[in-house]
């Protein structure tokens, strides 16, 4: 009986299987880092085949959902996740951190990412999302001798813990309510109008999982974060599992209280015009790259709930399409930082970044590329992605909120403009390092996607995340 | 054939070979040179095909030609097209940036690949807004606009070129924001994207009047209407010769496009209600900005503020809503868009030679210059609205237009008429005529050969359209009429 229910969960055995005999194969052979780094390459492309094969269905008595959602997530995690290996081993092999471990704990992220995007209950809920979290955290502090490096890993670990216990707090109170830790029976419970209780539990449930994407007011973690942790990590952990936590929230909102939908979308919309709002005025004042980019992801994840808060089967579709090209941009950003550095010290401020131009036009125009994208302009994806999510909130006659998120964008102009003058008018400041090859392709290559891949790419895409958003349960 | 997008993407080959040339090769003095020649070509051969266009376009149809589609994703598709309006902008955009690239030829001497890449994505961005069929892909290619313009202020500007940069991208963006809000409801709430079935789309006159606002937002600033002008003389003033031309040029004409493509037709009720509005802006643009420029010391920031003076005729134009006022405002942005053009290149040619712009500076060029001055002499009278010049023809149109919809406004701007002539002819007075008070003027050296074949293709064009003005109505004609027709349906008129 078990193997009809692991025909819905090939993805996850395949990663866990993978991953725990990759720990075995680098435990007796530590020097051989790049075999383990290959191998979970493979592992996670397997699983994201198996996961585009898979047929739909539930699996576990509800637990684990197999649908066009889980799909969609899974290919787009798993993929992300990939990229995210070559990026990190090499960084880390050239500051002398030689570990397999690296690998191995993307690919349990991996797992647990896996999970969120189909979990059919608050138990699988919880244990994809601590999975993936615990993971994230090592990888935060990886870079052990790095004072910075640990800060980031045990303030991530901290807050992240209390956030994982304000989620358990409201899973069991809608437990308690709802007498089921099935969405869909949650949704029986809370009917079109949740009782007081129920909907006490689903706040506590939002704000654990805004701590989680990193939205205002639950976003204090993330400048610090991005800044301490290595940049290969942050390009990994500003990715992938962002789009982990928004389907997860989709899912829990559609699929547990889509009757419901007027009470939480005040919530939603209110975080996410304060995260639009702290990304904007906050990223004004920052000098550093990373904590810049991290403002700019709290404003974005802002657009990507603003999408999600029209309720509406067309608001999950517009926030797929955000994630995904939101998720490119990112890891391609970070790439860029990766590659950059002035005599063996890393590049991370603004300053550090005058006359690029010049000296890198390939990185240079990469970064403006992502730079014009992030802040919205066409035809670079980020415009395509706010079009959707604005799109979807207006035609849920959320039209306030739009302008206010729309006017949010204008303010963050200036500092993406900051730093598209300081690349291209300003001097140089002395000659950079040769940029590593792995770092250097995959910001080329995001870039390519972000112009002008995307104009084609947008055309199987949006189906696809159609179809992942009609499996939910929204109209 | 596609000729639209022939003419559209043309320019990206340009770009494509100076990209592949700097990619290639060292940044050298040859290098920049093949690349000059490349892009003269690539502009060139773009003339040629818009040429084309417009001797197969058929002036008696009202409607749309040369239309391409393609589907695109979210029900948004690409759709190109012209019609009477549209069509003679292509031209005027591809027939400016030749020149525009002669012009920087010499005076351009650090970064010229990037600087030609810009200027040829430009021209791209600029013929796809007068052609794009698609409000979402008209979209597109007005808001990318902003970033090579930006480039082009921000990296070969004068000494405030960062603050001017920053200045123009911040304001236009501001105001397109709002317009593409107003785009993702007008597409939510009609179901197509397609600019021709929005025309004919009839939102309720409440939804109207948020929409206009919110278009008008965006196009105010481009034109630039008074008081949203001001960051149009700082961004003059700094940006290099050939910015200059292309943000009087072609770059304000949007605004005006714009109203003539969405505002009037797919707002009548709200245009019609905001008519007062836009006339005593426009009244006031022409007079105060007027008086602004005369009292400027800087040559380029006196012609950006005749520029505002001469754009705040053409929205009035535009909303007079009968045909004069139409065909003017089309004429007057049109000549407009020759005249100031080659007032910048006046100014350039200076420039160039003496490296500052203060009218104190300079005095009595006539003795040293007479072709310059002669030339000089033409724009100017241009530019005042000389009967034989093209700048007449579009202002009496224009207020002949507004003379039937509100007489007060066409008289109060009628008295820009005689201003424009105030500080055009002091301007002139200035710098050409007077004794040579200044030693440094000594050894300046009249216009060479490349300068003259410059200007000779703009005085040609302002002296023809002047006295053949028909040539151009013709091309207008109908899709003018076809729009007042609708127009006066809609408002009951």
């Amino acid at each position: 009986m078990i193997s009809a229910h692991l025909a819905y969960a090939y993805p996850e055995v395949i990663l866990a299987v993978g991953a725990l005999a990759l720990l075995v194969v680098g435990a007796f052979l530590p020097k051989q880092t790049s075999l383990v780094g290959g191998a979970s390459v493979l592992v996670l492309l397997a699983a994201a085949v198996a996961s585009a094969t898979q047929p739909f269905g539930e699996a576990f008595s509800g637990g684990l959902i197999s649908d066009a959602t889980a799909t969609f997530a899974k290919v787009a995690i798993y993929v992300a996740s990939a990229v995210a290996i070559p990026l990190g081993q090499q960084w880390f092999a050239r500051r002398g951190v030689k570990n397999f471990e690296y690998p191995v704990l993307i690919l349990l992220a991996a797992l647990g990412m896996g999970m969120m995007a189909s979990s059919g209950d608050l138990i699988s809920l919880y244990v994809g999302i601590e999975l993936h979290s615990l993971a994230l955290y090592v990888l935060a502090a990886m870079h052990r001798d790095n004072a910075k490096a640990s800060e980031a890993g045990l303030k991530y670990f901290v807050l992240g813990a209390l956030s994982s216990g304000l989620l358990l707090y409201g899973a069991s109170l809608i437990y308690g309510f709802a007498g089921s830790t099935l969405f869909s029976q949650i949704a029986v419970a809370a009917g079109s109008q949740a009782n007081t209780g129920l909907l006490f539990g689903l706040v506590f449930l939002i704000c654990g999982l805004a701590f989680k994407v990193s939205a205002a007011p639950f976003h204090m973690w993330t400048p610090d974060v991005y800044e301490g942790a290595p940049t290969p990590v942050v390009a990994f952990f500003a990715a992938a599992p962002k789009l982990a936590a928004m389907v997860l929230f989709a899912r829990v909102l559609a699929d547990g209280f889509a009757g419901a939908a007027g009470q939480w979308q005040q919530v939603l919309v209110a975080i996410a015009l304060i995260s639009v709002a702290v990304g904007a005025f906050a990223g004004l004042v920052q000098k550093n790259l990373k904590r810049l980019w991290a403002y700019s992801s709290i404003a974005n994840i802002g657009y990507a709930l603003l999408g999600l808060s029209s309720g509406t089967s067309e608001g999950v579709q517009a926030m797929l399409v955000f994630m995904v090209l939101y998720m490119i941009d990112v890891t391609g950003f970070f790439a860029c930082l990766t590659a950059l550095s002035r005599q063996g010290r890393a590049m991370e401020t603004i300053d550090d970044m005058a006359g690029l131009i010049k000296e890198r036009p390939g990185i240079a125009l990469a970064m403006t590329a992502f730079s014009l994208s992030a802040l919205g302009l066409p035809p670079f994806s980020g415009f395509f992605a706010k079009i959707f999510v604005f799109k979807a909130a207006l035609d849920a006659g959320l039209w306030g909120p739009a302008v206010i998120g729309l006017l949010g964008s204008v303010v963050a102009a200036f500092y993406y403009l900051r730093l598209i003058k300081v690349m291209w008018f300003d001097g140089s400041v002395g000659a950079t390092d040769k940029p590593p090859v792995e770092a250097n392709a995959i910001a080329i290559a995001s870039a390519l996607f972000a112009f002008p891949v995307v104009i084609v790419a947008l055309s199987w895409l949006n189906p696809l995340a159609e179809r992942a958003a009609h499996a939910l349960g929204l109209a | 054939m596609p000729l639209l997008s022939l003419i559209t993407y043309a320019p990206l080959v340009g770009v494509l070979g100076i990209l592949a040339l700097r990619m290639g090769g060292k940044d050298d003095a040859k290098s920049a040179e093949t690349a000059r020649w490349i892009a003269l070509v690539t502009t060139l051969a773009t003339f040629a095909l818009s040429i084309v266009l417009v001797a197969q376009f058929n002036p008696n149809d009202a409607g749309f030609q040369f239309v391409e589609e393609a589907p695109w994703f979210m029900g948004l598709s690409y759709r190109m097209g012209v019609d009477g309006i549209s069509v003679l902008f292509v031209l005027l955009t591809a027939f400016l940036m030749p020149i525009c690239i002669a012009a920087s030829w010499k005076s351009i001497d650090k970064r010229v690949h990037e600087y030609l890449i810009a200027f040829l994505l430009l021209e791209t961005l600029v013929v796809g807004v007068f052609c794009a069929l698609d409000i979402v892909l008209f979209y597109v290619f007005f808001e990318f606009g902003l970033v090579p313009m930006f480039l082009i202020i921000g990296i070969w500007g004068g000494a405030r070129r960062v603050y001017a940069a920053f200045k123009f991208f911040l304001y236009t963006l501001l105001g397109s924001i709002l317009m593409l809000a107003a785009i993702l409801w007008m597409i939510g709430t009609s179901g197509t994207s397609s600019i021709p079935e929005l025309m004919t789309y009839h939102f309720t006159p409440q939804a109207q009047i948020w929409l206009w606002l919110a278009f008008f937002a965006s196009f105010a600033v481009k034109m630039p209407m008074w008081p949203v002008h001001t960051w149009l003389p700082d961004a003059h003033v700094e940006a290099p010769t050939a910015g200059s031309v292309i943000l009087a040029g072609i770059l304000l004409k949007m605004g005006g496009y714009g109203f003539l493509r969405f505002s009037l037709p797919m707002f009548p009720n709200a245009s019609d209600y905001f008519t007062p509005l836009v006339f005593a802006l426009s009244v006031i643009a022409v007079i105060y900005t007027s008086l602004v420029a005369f009292r400027q010391t800087d040559v380029k920031k006196l012609i950006a503020y005749s520029s505002v003076a001469h754009m705040g005729l053409v929205t009035m134009g535009i909303f007079s809503g009968n045909a004069e006022g139409e065909q003017g405002a089309i004429y007057q942005m049109l000549s407009h868009g020759v005249i100031s053009g080659a007032l910048f290149l006046c100014v350039g040619v200076i420039y160039d030679r003496m490296h500052t712009r203060e009218i104190k500076f300079y005095g009595g060029l006539v003795t040293r210059m007479p072709v310059y001055a002669a030339v000089f002499m033409l724009f100017t009278m241009g530019n005042v609205g000389l009967p034989g010049t093209s700048g007449f023809v579009g202002e009496i149109l224009s207020m002949t237009g507004a003379y039937q919809a509100s007489t007060w406004t066409a008289i109060l701007a009628a008295t820009g008429v005689i201003l424009s002539a105030v500080y055009m002819l002091t301007l002139y007075r200035a710098v050409v005529f007077g004794p040579m008070t200044n030693p440094k003027l000594e050894g300046i050296t009249d216009l060479d050969w490349r300068e003259v074949a410059i200007f000779a293709p703009l005085i040609i064009s302002t002296l023809y359209m002047g006295i053949q003005p028909n040539s151009v109505f013709n091309l207008t004609q109908t899709s003018v009429d076809q729009l007042v027709r609708v127009y006066q349906a809609a408002i009951g008129g």
